[in-house]
């Protein structure tokens, strides 16, 4: 069952910490229990991203590599 | 978040990381005002981590000039400007350091007589006065207005520093009811003080300002922190509410500003 994104951010070319402070700026835009998707490909920022939005309050949902350079991240926000 | 630039993005991205702070807190950095009393040894820090912090409007009062001796502390000044108007010298080292920084200076000194009109432009005073008449002044002028301010005092290598929320705990007047008797309490200019002691204080200062506007964590009311830099201590005396504070309490004896005479005349060189 595919997750339905209700904001999605392409951050390909950006490293740490704009990759958090990117995806951090648009879960911050949305409401709670809506799904961020975030493609990335800076290696590091794929298990970067996700453990900080973790410690943050999120739920990662999914991180997927889906092809040689970019990850898919799913991230729902949590409550505040 | 569209409405910061990219470039504000990566100037502020150390607080956006932050879980306290984020991009709303950040906004609220950018929207927020804090008056600045006195561009000295406690003015110049609190207000460069300040402007380095983002904060929209600052506001800075001091009708004094740069003088050698106030080089070995008040960092935002510098040699060259030696006779420069100290609110001018700090506007332009914070505009440099953050142009999205709006600096308003006032080169006047404070009294009863103008301190109100200024005020009311600001969300927060930080008091980086180096004289009784104006911290009183100051507690008077917040606790009527309702303004929070955070009070900062140096003298050789200690400092106190104090958060007051008027009607939500404890003012000036309920820790020293009145400026001290002439004479009691030496300066800065006859006991001398550790040039670092304020960079530390006024550090403090810019700390309770910045959790103030973003509304986080635990600031110092009710409480006085006092820093011994000798003995590398820092102690929290709590701050009692006086229920016949002079200013602060239900029927205060004081409903007017005073101008205190200025009791020292000692020239700094």
């Amino acid at each position: 069952m595919e997750t339905e994104a209700d904001k999605k951010i392409n951050i390909k070319g950006l490293v740490c910490p704009y990759t958090f402070v990117k995806s951090k700026l648009a879960i911050e835009s949305m409401e709670a229990g809506q799904v961020l998707e975030i493609i990335l490909d800076y290696p590091s920022a794929a298990t970067n991203v996700p453990r900080s939005m973790e410690d943050q309050g999120h739920k990662v949902l999914k991180t997927e590599k889906i092809n040689d350079t970019d990850w898919l991240i799913l991230v729902q926000k949590g409550k505040e | 978040m569209d409405d910061f630039t990219e470039e504000q993005i990566e100037r502020y991205s150390r607080h956006i990381i932050l879980a306290e702070v984020g991009g709303k807190g950040q906004k609220k950095i950018r929207d927020a005002s804090v008056f600045l009393v006195g561009a000295g040894g406690l003015g110049c820090p609190a207000g460069y981590y300040l402007a380095a912090a983002g904060v929209g409007k600052i506001g800075i009062a001091d009708a004094d000039t740069i003088e050698i001796s106030n080089l070995q502390r008040q960092i935002a000044h510098s040699t060259k400007r030696i006779g420069m108007s100290k609110a001018d010298s700090a506007k332009s080292t914070f505009e440099e350091l953050n142009p999205d920084v709006e600096v308003i200076t006032y080169k006047e000194r404070l009294s009863s007589k103008n301190i109100m009109d200024i005020i009311k432009d600001y969300q927060i005073v930080i008091d980086g006065s180096d004289n009784f008449p104006t911290r009183y002044l100051i507690n008077d002028a917040c606790v009527m207005t309702g303004k929070p301010f955070v009070s900062g005092s140096i003298l050789r290598f200690e400092g106190q520093v104090t958060t007051i929320l008027p009607k939500d705990g404890p003012c000036y007047r309920c820790l020293y009811e009145s400026p001290p008797p002439r004479g009691l309490v030496p300066s800065c200019a006859e006991a001398g003080v550790l040039g670092v002691l304020p960079g530390v204080i006024g550090a403090i200062q810019a700390t309770e300002a910045l959790k103030l506007i973003i509304g986080k964590g635990e600031l110092l009311k009710g409480e006085l922190l006092i820093y011994n830099a000798l003995k590398m201590s820092f102690k929290k005396v709590k701050i009692p509410k006086n229920p016949g504070c002079p200013v602060c309490s239900e029927n205060p004896s004081i409903r007017e500003l005073i101008d205190y005479e200025a009791f020292c005349e000692v020239r700094p060189y």
